[in-house]
């Protein structure tokens, strides 16, 4: 546990995490690339938010940070008590195990696993053997993702679509503080992307924090709230009413092209 | 711990998505292993072979041979005598206290007959030592004794192949055998057992082989036959005069050896103008047997690290492609929590499993080394029977002979050899930034 000295700890007691004045750097020969210039923002516990932003804003170096796959140049990231600044990288592969859900792009599943081996891939790092109640939850949410027939599949005999959601499944076996996904559906077609959208939806209802990153509007009209950076800055944060929300589902409902 | 057992799990699995690939890598693992555990074997089979020659003569006796001194120092008229005196051997059987016993020895090229059977062969004049000394044993009878040299009785053993030979079925013991040189009878006593050849007595002289030995007491040929012998050899009449071929004493104990040696040396410096005698005692070549064999299994093993070291490099080539290769998988496995030690970890199970499937192989196959030896010459034998009988002894005798330690040795080797070679890649592959990781195509 690592506290600073300087700040004392926030209460952060109902948010997922919070980020105060947070920066990076990367220090290329030529030149120092400043993906994020000081970006201050809370996640509340169940929240759903979008980030948004033209391409290089640091939308990815920002959920990277959230991710504890790097460390921020300056500023705080609170998870929990702790503050991700200050730690080792055992100390941030340990949260990563245990705390944080991880969806990607291009679904990163492992190839020679089964459906349900990579669903249990973050707990194998845990360090402990998988007890029975654990094996049983795998099983579980890859029934909640719609693929409790394809538990032994391989990646290669599922469409991009299953694919993902076995990732996100994944993303939920450790109980994590919350879903972070860098464009989830950018590879999916329109009908695979509604299907992603309601089970993120269906997650959030259950109570579970979700941050996106997105550039299609649809996507981020669908979120409670939306975050858009802008030269590693925070452009603007607003919230997205109830209305704007069914609206933006109905319409994606009624426009989803027809089946052959 | 069960996540080593699951790394190893994972290891087996990523393995078996390349099957070729990681045979083709144990392979080299394998010969190495093999071929440690092989060389040393037949190096061993080898060494062990001249060790025994050596020890069949005794490690506490002494050997004084005549040998035909070089022809210039021999008169160009008549015959010279040369080589070892009965006086001599009574002046070392009887001054030097640390002999225990002493043998004289004559040797002569006969013909041996019985009925209308006739066998070429060494007549050994001999006394009733000469059975001990050389550990031979009986079949039939007794061996010459004390009674028959003092009677210079004109009695004979048999080695086992002329009772053969010159019997076929009957019994020996009791009939008479003829030496047509000599217009002579000899009375069959005894009849011996099979026995190898021991180790050549240095120099000039070959190899003892008791195949086709007849003994008589010395006292017998000296009286008999005397110290003067005409051969035909080749056309031309031969001649020598030698009273004695060979003096083999035995000491009190081995650790007397060399100083007797010496005192023998001596005694016997007369002889050392005319170059017709050699002094041999086995210790000293078991020393020397020894120190060759070392040095001999040390080189076949350096042969067979090097294939080791061959494989090894095989391992950590394949390794180094496979982590570029899983660079992705290595991206994701970080992101989902793994730490650098559990990607080290990961990596080096995967060259252990590699290595150590090559090591127990390669013991195994290693361990077939007898039986495949055998088999392989005896298949040498039916196809090619003329080229096998032109090889040296060594290639048509040798019993590979494992050396023990070879296979814990081998085993661990190939172990170090998976962590050696593996751990490079392993570092690698560990030290990738996540994030550059997942980016990988
Ligand atoms: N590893 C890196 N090294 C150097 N520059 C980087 C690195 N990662 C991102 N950047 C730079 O940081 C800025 C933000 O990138 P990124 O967060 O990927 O943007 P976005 O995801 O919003 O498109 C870009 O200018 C990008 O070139
Ligand atoms: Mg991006």
């Amino acid at each position: 546990m690592t506290q600073s000295t300087i700040n004392p700890p926030f209460v952060t007691k109902g948010y997922a995490c919070r980020v105060v004045d947070m920066k990076k750097e990367y220090v290329l020969k030529s030149e120092t690339v400043r993906a994020l210039r000081g970006v201050t923002f809370d996640v509340p516990e169940g929240d759903y938010v979008a980030i948004m932003g033209p391409s290089g804003s640091g939308k990815s170096t920002l959920l990277n940070m959230l991710g504890c796959l790097d460390k921020p140049t300056s500023g705080s990231l609170w998870l929990g008590d702790d503050d991700v600044a200050q730690m080792n990288d055992d100390q941030l592969a340990d949260i990563r195990s245990k705390r944080i859900g991880f969806v990607f792009q291009a679904y990163n599943l492992i190839q020679q696993l089964t459906v349900v081996e990579n669903i249990q891939v973050p707990l194998f790092y845990q360090g402990r053997s998988l007890s029975k109640e654990q094996h049983a939850k795998t099983i579980e949410l890859a029934k909640l993702v719609g693929l409790g027939q394809r538990l032994d599949h391989r990646p290669t005999q599922l469409s991009g679509g299953q694919q993902q959601r076995v990732a996100i499944a994944r993303s939920l076996v450790n109980n994590p503080y919350f879903i972070l996904a860098d464009e989830p559906t950018g590879n999916l077609d329109s009908r695979t992307t509604e299907e992603i959208l309601q089970l993120f939806e269906k997650l959030n209802d259950e109570g579970r924090t979700i941050i996106l990153v997105t550039h299609e509007d649809e996507v981020s009209k669908r979120a409670k709230r939306v975050v858009r950076l802008k030269d590693g800055r925070l452009q603007w944060d607003r919230t997205n009413s109830q209305e704007v929300r069914e609206a933006a589902a109905k319409y994606a409902i009624e426009n989803m092209p027809v089946e052959e | 711990m069960n996540i080593w057992l699951g790394t190893i799990q994972l290891g087996v699995k990523s393995l078996w998505l390349h099957p070729m690939r990681s045979i083709l890598t144990v392979l080299g693992i394998f010969i190495g292993v093999a071929s440690v555990i092989w060389l040393l074997a037949i190096s061993k089979g080898i060494g062990d072979e001249a060790q025994r020659q050596i020890e069949s003569l005794g490690a506490d006796t002494i050997m004084i041979r005549t040998i035909k001194p070089p022809s210039e120092k021999m008169s160009a008229q008549g015959l010279t005598p040369y080589g070892l005196t009965r006086e001599e051997f009574d002046l070392l059987s009887t001054s030097i206290p640390t002999v225990k016993s002493s043998l004289p020895i004559r040797e002569l090229r006969r013909q041996f007959q019985f009925k209308d059977r006739k066998l070429d062969g060494r007549l050994v004049g001999c006394t009733p030592e000469y059975f001990e000394v050389n550990r031979l044993e009986m079949q039939d009878g007794h061996f010459i004794t004390d009674a028959d040299c003092f009677r210079r009785e004109t009695h004979c053993v048999l080695s086992a192949k002329v009772a053969e030979r010159l019997f076929l079925h009957e019994d020996p013991i009791g009939q008479r055998i003829y030496m047509p040189e000599n217009q002579d009878f000899y009375m069959v006593v005894g009849v011996l057992k099979p026995k190898g050849a021991t180790a050549a007595v240095g120099g000039s002289m070959a190899a003892q082989d008791f195949t086709n030995d007849v003994y008589i007491p010395i006292q017998t040929l000296h009286q008999r036959i005397g110290d003067m012998v005409m051969s035909v050899r080749s056309g031309s009449r031969e001649g020598e005069v030698i009273e004695l071929n060979q003096i083999t004493l035995r000491v009190n104990e081995v650790a007397d050896v060399k100083r007797t040696a010496e005192l023998v040396e001596s005694a016997l410096s007369s002889h050392s103008k005319m170059e017709d005698i050699a002094v041999v005692v086995p210790l000293e070549l078991l020393e020397q047997a020894r120190t060759t064999r070392a040095m001999f299994m040390v080189f076949m093993g350096m042969i067979a690290a090097i294939s080791l070291l061959v494989g090894g490099i095989g391992i950590m080539n394949i390794m180094l492609a496979t982590v570029t290769e899983r660079t992705r998988e290595i991206g994701i496995r970080r992101a989902l929590g793994a730490k650098r030690k559990d990607i080290i970890r990961q990596f080096l199970i995967e060259t252990s499993v590699l290595s150590l499937a090559g090591g127990i192989t390669g013991i195994l196959f290693g361990l077939l080394c007898g039986p495949a030896v055998r088999g392989a010459r005896w298949l040498a034998m039916e196809w090619f029977p003329e080229q096998m009988a032109g090889l040296p002894d060594v290639v048509r005798t040798v019993e590979p002979s494992i050396v023990p330690e070879s296979i814990p040795g081998a085993f661990l080797i190939s172990l170090i050899v998976g962590v050696v070679f593996g751990i490079y890649p392993a570092m690698r592959a560990a030290k990738m930034n996540p994030i550059e990781a997942l980016r990988h195509e």
